[in-house]
């Protein structure tokens, strides 16, 4: 596409900000609008905005297939994961509530910049917080390497008779 | 009477003039864009009917990757061959109907009414007696709040925690569908041919 | 059936209609492509059908404000600070995290048999006397989209493998070519 130069200019300064704006719907997801679906959806679109317009072996290039294939089940395995751990630590499958941790409890350094009568298991992330942000996160990588995959399926197959 | 969103009354306008439009055209081009447009249209009344999850992966999955998809496809599969590898417009043109349309439209315009029929039965819009509201108990939503330590999203806490194992199962298809498409689509690369080639020499 | 019916009806209507322009390009069309277009159409006219149930009159989007609710929370935490802080902090001198977790569990408790008594005196999906819309229909919508993009560039595939094999992306065309080399 060398021949549209605002295109490509356009694009150049809308990628950053959409990868941004994906991000944000990633990791807000539990407080606005917003989700792993989403936000995979749209860095997906990122990537491939970028391959529409560079041409498929520069997006190559940053998401190298080999990579994105194992993406694809690792955010499978990030989410099956997140259940096991809560097997293993005494609740159900996906049950989050035994994934609540003090760790820092005993660490004299926490407590002391802390608001006097204040425990310090309000500054971590409570176990049903943790549990939705990793399941969210499973299933953002999952939806962007497969929407990036089947583009990538797509756009290298050639045009026969 | 109403408080309604005078907004709507274009947005589903334009919505049932974008289908008729799809139906009509012939050209499978315009086709695809005109379906971005109806995804477009669908996300803008789910935001106004208090669904923004939704709108937002309706606008971005129903007009963003499902029309790359349609287009990518559309480009692979083109009437006829070009020597020179350009493509025209009438190459995406869809075959003219050889029978008249009278059969289709009349076993909709049949089931249709039947449909419409089964509506006078159901709860007006927006009523808050109707069964969808008042079963499962709706207190699940101020329930959610001491459950999820304050989560103010109630979509995203169903979604991932109350329905864990249903968008587990999703993932799962998700997951299923990428390599479907992956084994149907992929062509081996020059690597992998020469190292079965290898190995076909071995054995 | 007065205006007020057809008003409350409107929205059914017009999910029939897309519903049914899909179902016509579905069975009008020989065209794989024209075909699948449809079946989005009416997938779509599901979805939207779905939520349209989903809305109360007068209700808002599913994010609980973070108003009295959130605030109430915290304040309870803290009248009930010391004690639960106190038991944690044994619990945890005792290696066991089921005490701690079973604590925080009773604590959560309270909290829901606080709530869901202030709810049970309202109908509908309350919160702090704000309505929300039904959230589940959204939920499920949720996923269909995303199943129902996965299961559509499935077909997408097959449609260019069909190119690939047959020459044409025409059903009847396909056909004929399957009749010639059964024969």
């Amino acid at each position: 596409m060398n021949s549209f130069p605002i295109i490509r200019i356009v694009t150049k300064i809308l990628i950053p900000y959409i990868l941004l704006f994906a991000m944000y719907v990633q990791f807000h997801g539990d407080f606005g609008p917003g989700g792993g679906f989403q936000a995979g959806v749209i860095f997906a679109a990122a990537l491939i905005l970028y391959g529409l317009v560079y041409g498929l072996p520069s997006l190559q290039k940053v998401a190298p297939p080999r990579i994105i294939e194992k993406l694809i089940a690792l955010g499978l395995l990030l989410y099956a994961g997140t259940g096991i751990a809560c097997m293993m630590m005494g609740g159900n499958f996906l049950d989050y509530d035994v994934l609540t941790h003090n760790f820092l409890t005993d660490v004299p350094a926490a407590i002391d910049f802390l608001p006097p009568g204040e425990h310090p298991r309000h500054f971590l992330p409570q176990g049903q917080h943790l549990g939705i942000f990793l399941v969210e996160l499973g299933v953002g990588i999952t939806v962007t390497a497969v929407m990036t995959m089947i583009f990538y399926a797509f756009a290298g197959r050639e045009q026969v008779a | 009477m109403l408080n309604m969103n005078l907004i709507v009354i274009p947005i589903l306008l334009l919505l049932a003039a974008t289908a008729v439009t799809v139906a009509r055209i012939r050209n499978l081009w315009a086709a695809v864009m005109f379906t971005g447009i109806y995804s477009f249209l669908g996300a803008s009344w789910m935001l106004i009917l208090d669904a923004p999850d939704v709108a937002f992966t309706e606008a971005a999955v129903g007009a963003g990757i499902s029309t790359i998809l349609m287009l990518a496809t559309l480009s692979l599969t083109p009437k006829k061959r070009h020597r020179d590898g350009h493509l025209q417009s009438d190459d995406f043109e869809e075959k003219p109907l050889k029978h008249s349309p009278f059969w289709p439209l009349l076993v909709v315009t049949i089931t249709g009414c039947a449909l419409v029929y089964g509506t006078y039965d159901m709860p007006a819009f927006g009523d808050p007696n109707a069964p969808i509201q008042v079963y499962p108990d709706p207190s699940f939503v101020a329930k959610s709040q001491p459950d999820m330590h304050g989560l103010p999203n109630v979509v995203t806490a169903v979604l991932a925690s109350y329905r864990g194992y249903d968008t587990l199962g999703e993932t799962a298809v998700i997951f299923t569908a990428g390599i479907a498409v992956l084994l149907i689509l992929r062509k081996n690369t020059p690597e992998d041919d020469r190292r079965a080639n290898e190995q076909e020499a071995v054995s | 059936m007065t205006l007020e019916d057809a008003l409350g009806l409107y929205s059914y209507w017009i999910v029939i209609f897309l519903m049914m322009t899909g179902f016509y390009i579905v069975i009008s069309g020989k065209n794989l492509i024209k075909t699948i277009i449809g079946l989005n159409i009416f997938q779509t006219s599901v979805f939207l059908l779905y939520i349209t149930m989903g809305k109360v009159q007068g209700g808002t989007a599913p994010i609980l404000r973070d108003g009295g609710g959130h605030s109430d929370h915290h304040g309870e935490g803290h009248n009930h600070g010391g004690e639960h802080g106190e038991a944690i902090h044994q619990g945890s001198e005792h290696g066991s995290v089921v005490v701690d977790h079973a604590v925080q569990q009773a604590s959560f408790t309270e909290d829901v048999i606080a709530t869901v008594g202030e709810a049970a005196a309202h109908s509908g999906a309350e919160y702090q006397g704000v309505l929300y819309t039904n959230p589940l229909p959204s939920v499920l919508m949720l996923t269909a989209i995303v199943v129902g993009i996965a299961t559509t560039a499935l077909a997408l595939a097959l449609i260019v493998r069909i190119r690939e094999e047959y020459g044409t992306i025409e059903e009847d065309e396909i056909l004929a070519i399957d009749r010639k080399s059964d024969s």
